[in-house]
């Protein structure tokens, strides 16, 4: 079938290297950036944090960072299709990471809708001095204990309503596809995120107490660096910081043009998302050096992460500072568009897998797999029990979907496939950062021991204790069930016949790429041209 | 703030922010190659 024909659209691609730059931060830069980052840094070990975490990023988040750029970027398809054509045998893997997009999606979009409602809030202080614990648990999120009710249907509509805003918009800017969608959000809200972020570091340094914060957060505590947990946590951050191996810079480096410095941007994306996790941390221990003050304690009393530090201490910041309403609006704006930008890279994993094996366009596809998404988001995350099922779905997603994906891909990939000299060769071809033996040791050596021992790790800690006291049957369904179902719907998945007018069976433009870079052709798009050329081969 | 966790801050923010600063330039001396992908070679 040499004949090109043109029932396949042209696959969508970013408008420009600098469009991928910003999307691809705009995806790592995320929740964890502002609200993990600054506590992991704290407890382990303050300053001096900064030598496991720059070894982190260094020597395990860069070099994965790479090596999902050269799968998306050389096999030109979202994560299933990628995979695919990295090896038959390798699909289940994508579809592995599609579903773990898919569980992340459905809880991460509540807390977008948490935040734009404390964004409001915060302008008119609703929580009541003094009174902002209570106030987030009982009177928002009307808390109900599963062990109580199961899993309640009751309707909370101050979630509820906010939720299904942030299901309409970020589905609208979904359909609108990469370049009109993805590309132009990221433009807009990746730099009015860093200027509302930076104003909110700078009004924060100025309140009484800020400088204490950045004491307690910078002091070094160099005995930390012989606790290897202190290393693990950091590899373990800079892991899931900056978005790697769940698919998202597969798919988004899919949409690149052909010759793009691969590594050179993955540098700016790589720094950029430590750079903005600095400024974070900077924000976030100047406010809480001011909380210590005003409650007269000390800054260790206040310090804490998460769900916590942005629903109860900064509420409580925002209520007592000079000031707070500012603080409060930017902080929780901040949490939303950080939220927003990394929502719709999670989304796109799913979009685009859809797309690739269903050869459907764009619009069908994402109202097709956004609509169900979003009513099951509403479903489980707009009742009373919204938080133990968030809390319980992150928790073993996090450790049993992302790290064990990874950690079995970056085997499968360089162990059983053997497949990174040609990925590096792909990334040396087009990329002014090259890469070399140390890339292929880092991935293949390190990578595979650091993320084993953090998945052995976690697997002991969740065996040996019911994870935060939840009911058995409950973990049973949300935990250990949920991460058990993806691996089986993942195989499922890649048995399923793709269609006939699907990118894996007939796409031109990947064929042309495979003729005019010389690779070898793929087994699927039968391309009688590719055969043809006399200079057949991969560089490898 | 003591001298010990300014020097650490300074340290901080010369590596990471040093370093995004450093991976901007190398990548403005690599400007993309072309606005529109290059055609390949038609082969007679």
């Amino acid at each position: 079938m040499a004949i090109v024909t043109t029932q396949t659209p042209a696959r969508e691609a970013f408008g420009s290297r600098n469009v991928f730059i910003l999307s691809a931060i705009g995806s790592a830069v995320g929740l964890g950036n502002i609200w993990r980052f600054p506590y992991v840094a704290y407890e382990g070990g303050g300053g001096a944090f900064l030598i496991p975490y720059l070894c982190a990023l260094l020597t395990a988040g860069i070099p994965l960072l790479f090596f999902d750029y050269a799968i998306g970027h050389r096999f030109r398809g979202s994560a299933p299709l990628a995979f695919r054509r990295l090896h038959r045998a390798a699909e289940p893997l994508g579809w592995w990471q599609v579903l773990i997009c898919v569980v992340i999606a459905v809880y991460y979009a509540v807390i977008i809708a948490w935040a734009a409602m404390y964004t409001w809030f915060s302008a008119e202080l609703t929580w009541g001095k003094g009174n902002e614990e209570d106030f987030f648990f009982t009177d928002f999120l009307q808390m109900a204990d599963v062990a109580e009710v199961g899993v309640s249907t009751t309707f909370v509509p101050q979630v509820g309503i906010p939720l299904l805003v942030v299901w309409v918009v970020v589905i609208a800017i979904m359909a609108l596809g990469v370049r009109r969608g993805i590309g132009r959000v990221n433009m807009v809200l990746m730099p009015l995120l860093l200027v509302m972020f930076t104003i909110l570091v700078v009004q924060s340094l100025f309140l009484p107490g800020a400088m204490d914060g950045l004491n307690a957060f910078f002091t070094p505590n160099w005995e930390a660096l012989s606790d290897p947990g202190v290393w693990a946590s950091a590899y373990g951050h800079i892991f899931f910081s900056l978005s790697v191996a769940f698919g998202i810079m597969v798919t988004y480096a899919s949409y690149l043009k052909r010759k793009t410095d691969l590594t050179g941007s993955g540098l700016v994306v790589a720094f950029a998302n430590s750079g903005f996790e600095i400024l974070a941390g900077i924000g976030v221990f100047a406010a809480l050096g001011f909380m210590a003050q005003a409650q007269g304690t000390d800054v260790a009393g206040v310090a804490t992460s998460g769900i916590g530090l942005a629903f109860i201490a900064f509420p409580t910041i925002v209520s007592q500072a000079a000031g707070g309403t500012i603080i409060g609006v930017l902080f929780f704006g901040a949490l939303v568009f950080a939220g927003v930008t990394s929502l719709i890279s999670i989304l796109e994993v799913i979009v685009a897998a859809l797309q690739d094996k269903l050869g459907w366009t764009r619009i069908r596809t994402t109202l097709t797999v956004s609509i169900p998404l979003a009513i099951v988001s509403m479903a489980l995350f707009s009742t009373t029990t919204a938080l133990a099922v968030l809390d319980t779905t992150d928790a073993f997603i996090n450790a049993f979907g992302i790290m064990a994906v990874a950690f079995i891909s970056v085997i499968v990939v360089a162990w059983l496939l053997h497949k990174l000299p040609t990925l590096q060769a792909h990334l040396n071809e087009r990329s002014s950062f090259r890469i070399g033996l140390l890339w292929k040791i880092l991935i293949a050596g390190l990578a595979p021991i650091v993320l084993g021992y953090l998945f052995v790790s976690e697997l002991i800690a969740k065996m040996s204790d019911p994870y935060s006291g939840y009911p058995t049957w409950f973990l049973g369904v949300f935990g250990w069930g949920m991460v058990i179902a993806l691996v089986i719907l993942a195989i499922v998945l890649s048995l399923l016949p793709w269609s006939g007018r699907s990118r894996a069976k007939d796409d031109p433009e990947y064929d042309e790429f495979l003729a005019e870079e010389h690779y070898e052709p793929d087994s699927e798009t039968d391309t009688v041209r590719v055969h043809a050329s006399p200079k057949n081969g991969e560089h490898s | 703030m003591t001298p010990t966790s300014i020097v650490m801050m300074i340290v901080a923010m010369v590596t990471v922010w040093g370093g995004l600063v450093a991976a901007i330039i190398n990548l403005a001396r690599h400007p993309e190659i072309a606005e529109t992908e290059p055609r390949p070679p038609v082969e007679l």
